[in-house]
């Protein structure tokens, strides 16, 4: 009997039977998340209606030694939810209710598995919102948002998840169930939330959340402005930060990028524009009155040859939906593509557009950009076949290259899309061996047995308990009479 | 060596080769926390920082980092401080790219020193100083924090990348010095409010922002508590985006003040204030304040208590009660200042000398306040007299406490950083 099989006899009668799928088709439905390059059929998938059962779950995980992965809508782009072939997929998708929504202490309490956006359309009547939207926002949940630290378009104002997380509960890897942080700011001890947010899963499940809501702003003004080029596009982004303007959004796309958002969902963006920005001010409304000329007139110096502004919340949709179906309009130019998400600091912007756009000339590959200008988090499409022979390896060498790129120039490699199991392999191009030693200290405090989410963030895990360049006295080899005197 | 003060002849040499020399026998004046300290050494870089904590951890000596030393009399004392590792030499910023809104600085930079520098490109670091002369890196480590707060965060969110050393004298990084980010754990967040118990800190990138065309506080008194929180909690919850809501009760008084700070362009600031007047009340002014002035704690004395206290926005106003109870019931002088726009506030009592029990059974009034308004919230005792200190937990009741002993037991497995002073004993 293996310790799946185990696992699974013993979860019969502690769960609903309908919330322990051990069938092959049904489990082969969940065997990748947004990121479908990577397959795993999970060794058996839980549905968990409440922390009970996610508890439960985890308690007999660690009891049995045996791997688990937690699974929000599975929208997340760095194989963050990649099932493990041995292991248990924790899906939290049922646990969707929201518990609490309280404007005049500006929060709310929700369960892992509801949807960003729900949480929105359930404060607006109050005149408040949760702030951080990803594209996916749709259909991402609250739970992969704080798993991965989720951005979105308006953080350059904003901010990400972890600034918006107030407290949560952990089902921490050995099954014990803890509160991280207090309803109130500034919780006293470690900011263990803080490091959770972002972990990706390795540290443990959270089970709900309490996260901030923001006031509404009182105006919102969009605008989208047309350009011969991306470094005009570029110069206009850093002439409006360089202002002191801080918008609540600024994104690019390139030539590539709009042909293809034309041909999916026919955004009507001007005509023969070499890049196009998406602007957008909100904030009380004499603030956003005043920095709207001034955007403009940036724009305008740039060179930007139209600059549209929408005019109530329909047009407003209608510029952004171009810019939100992005990746999924390259769909109709290319068969598949890789998403890539490094970050540079903006001021390098141009230089590194060039130099990618000589990179994909010396390998043959098509390279769509969509990205949020105002932070410098770049979206490179790389585009290719995976039918015709060798465009896959083009692809993905392209995509590594970009990725030193965007290090070379002091960025990272990963500023919302999370490192998953994709980009594991780049993390020693990013942190020293004692830089992921450090971190992997934090790892061995919740997780010592690597069971949460094994294989993702880290290339290579930590064994707990050893402590390199720290040993006192003899080394533990010859202690053990297994070596000289060295 | 543990619990011991008077480093030998050649520890203190063995210190010194590792600093360049920079290393001296403690005086009075370098205790911490009441605690009397060995050996003061000042690396200049983060590789001697490393030597340094290499050393000591061979020779097995407890460690307390300080920066500028402005409030390293808050938290529990240490239970030894053999070796204080003193990071006013880890001095200057190493980057500053405008266009990035970024600036990299060693930790022992004064945020006054940053802001000198990048003021010229019309930046700022906005970290408010409760004590003024901070350093970047114990500002970090104690989570201080004051008006601005409410628009900018706190450390924890303007710090993007660090460079740290462990209790073994390894160096690691975390973050990176793009603000967008998530590669790897946010060993920031950890270090920041961790009172140097995870490791020091030697290096920060930090995150700047835009120096505002135009700012104007307005203020305005009530005579009754209630009225003060209301005004408060009407500004918070409007779409103004003011940039700080300050309320304030002075010891004694019947009621309370509310302060706003507003910052945009010179237009939109005119029109903002005068919405916020209208929700302030008939008394509202304008008050030509200085912000420095504002995010200043003044006190309390050595006999005095600093608790800083978070509550829910909507528990503002039964604080502001407590700390009139205090005064009533317990007969001790006791005042509050703070963000009435977050929630987080000071509760200042001044000379408890004698008035232990008393004293004792506010931060108990405090801290049930904290924690009965709609969920919890938490009364940390900063600074006390030492016989209070002997009375009271410091802390609290803290969640999560298990994780955190483990995660100490990982980063310093012989507890010799600041031992002592953290939750739980850490």
């Amino acid at each position: 009997m293996t310790a799946i099989d185990d696992l699974t006899a013993r979860l019969r009668g502690r769960l609903d039977d309908s919330a322990v799928i051990t069938d092959e088709a049904r489990r082969r439905t969940y065997e990748c998340d947004g990121l479908a390059a990577y397959a795993v059929v999970p060794g058996l998938v839980v549905l968990a209606h409440d922390a009970d059962d996610v508890q439960t779950v985890l308690a007999l995980c660690h009891e049995l030694g045996v791997p688990f992965v937690a699974r929000g809508s599975g929208t997340g782009l760095s194989g963050g939810a990649l099932p493990h072939s041995e292991g248990v997929l924790v899906v939290l998708s049922q646990m969707r209710e929201i518990l609490d929504v309280d404007p005049a202490a500006q929060r709310a309490v929700v369960q892992p598995g509801v949807l960003n956006l729900d949480v929105t359309v359930a404060a607006a009547p109050h005149g408040y919102y949760y702030a951080p939207d990803p594209s996916s926002q749709q259909i991402c949940s609250i739970g992969g948002n704080v798993a991965e630290n989720s951005g979105g378009a308006h953080c350059l104002k904003y901010g990400f998840t972890t600034n918006h997380v107030l407290s949560a509960e952990l089902v921490a890897p050995d099954g014990t169930r803890t509160r991280l942080g207090t309803t109130a700011p500034d919780a006293p001890g470690y900011d263990l939330l803080g490091t959770v947010v972002g972990s990706e899963g390795t540290l443990g499940v959270v089970t709900e959340a309490t996260v901030k809501l923001t006031r509404a702003p009182q105006a919102v003004k969009t605008l989208l402005a047309g350009f011969e080029s991306t470094d005009d596009a570029g110069t206009a982004t850093s002439s409006i930060i360089g202002a002191g303007i801080v918008p609540a959004a600024i994104e690019m796309m390139d030539a590539l990028a709009i042909h293809a958002a034309e041909e999916a969902v026919h955004c009507n963006y001007p005509k023969g524009a070499g890049a196009v920005l998406v602007i957008e001010l909100d904030g009380p409304t004499a603030e956003v009155d005043a920095q709207l000329d001034e955007v403009k007139a940036h724009c305008d110096k740039a060179g930007s040859f139209e600059i549209r502004q929408a005019a109530d919340d329909t047009e407003r949709a209608l510029i952004w939906r171009g810019r939100k179906s992005a990746f999924a309009a390259v769909g109709r130019i290319s068969p598949d593509y890789i998403v890539q998400d490094g970050v540079i600091p903006r001021t390098a912007l141009a230089a590194v557009l060039h130099r990618m756009g000589e990179l994909a000339d010396e390998a043959g590959v098509r390279v769509a950009n969509v990205f949020h200008a105002g932070d410098g988090n770049l979206h490179p499409l790389v585009l290719f076949d995976g039918e015709v022979e060798g465009e896959t390896e083009a692809a993905e060498a392209l995509s590594g290259q970009i990725l030193a790129l965007c290090l070379e120039h002091g960025g990272s490699i990963t500023g919302e899309h999370g490192v998953g199991a994709d980009k594991a392999k780049h993390m020693v191009e990013m942190f020293t061996p004692d830089d992921l030693d450090t971190m992997q200290l934090v790892r061995c405090a919740f997780d010592p047995r690597h069971l949460s989410n094994p294989g993702k963030v880290f290339p290579t895990p930590r064994l707990c308990g050893e402590r390199p360049g720290r040993h006192k006295g003899a080394h533990p080899l010859q202690e053990a009479g297994l070596a000289e005197v060295f | 060596m543990v619990g011991t003060t008077h480093a030998s002849g050649a520890v203190l040499d063995d210190l010194a080769g590792s600093v360049g020399g920079n290393a001296r026998e403690a005086t009075p004046g370098d205790a911490v926390a009441g605690v009397p300290a060995g050996v003061v050494a000042s690396p200049a870089t983060t590789e001697e920082a490393s030597a340094l904590l290499v050393l000591a951890a061979r020779l097995g000596l407890t460690v307390v980092a300080r920066g500028r030393g402005t409030v390293l009399g808050w938290g529990p004392p240490p239970r030894s401080a053999d070796l204080v590792v003193d990071t006013s030499r880890l001095d200057g910023i190493v980057e500053h790219e405008a266009g990035d809104l970024v600036c990299t600085a060693e930790a022992g930079t004064r945020i006054d020193d940053v802001n000198a520098q990048v003021a010229g490109a019309g930046q700022q670091l906005a970290l408010d100083q409760p004590v003024p002369g901070a350093s970047l890196g114990g500002t970090l480590s104690t989570g201080r924090s004051g008006p601005r707060r409410m628009l900018y965060g706190t450390p924890r969110d303007l710090v993007v990348g660090i460079t740290m050393v462990r209790a073994d004298g390894v160096v690691a990084k975390a973050g990176g010095k793009v603000v967008k980010n998530v590669a790897g754990y946010d060993l920031a967040k950890l270090l920041g409010g961790a009172y140097g118990t995870l490791g020091i800190v030697t290096r920060m990138v930090v995150r700047l922002h835009p120096l505002p065309p135009s700012s104007r506080w307005l203020t305005c008194s009530y005579p009754d508590l209630d009225a003060a929180a209301g005004a408060a909690a009407a500004v918070t919850g409007s779409q103004l985006f003011p940039t700080a809501v300050e309320v304030r009760r002075s010891a004694g008084a019947a009621g309370a003040d509310v302060q706003v700070l507003l910052e945009g362009t010179e237009r939109g600031v005119r029109e903002r204030a005068a919405a916020a007047a209208e929700l302030l009340g008939d008394d509202a002014g304008e008050a030509d304040l200085d912000t420095a002035d504002v995010a200043r704690l003044d006190g309390p004395s050595d006999a005095g208590l600093l608790v800083k206290v978070a509550v829910p926005l909507t528990g503002i106003a039964r604080l502001l009660h407590t700390t009139r109870e205090i005064e009533d019931r317990l007969g001790l002088s006791c005042g509050v200042v703070g963000s009435a726009g977050v929630g987080v506030l000071h509760v200042q009592l001044a000379d408890v000398t004698g008035e232990t029990s008393a004293a004792v059974q506010a931060v108990e009034l405090l801290r049930n306040t904290a924690r009965q308004t709609s969920g919890a919230g938490s009364a940390v005792v900063l600074h006390a007299p030492a016989e209070v200190r002997a009375h009271v937990d410091s802390w609290g009741p803290i969640t999560g406490l298990d994780l955190m002993r483990r995660v100490k037991d990982e980063f310093d497995p012989d507890h010799r950083l600041s031992a002592g002073r953290f939750v739980g004993g850490i």
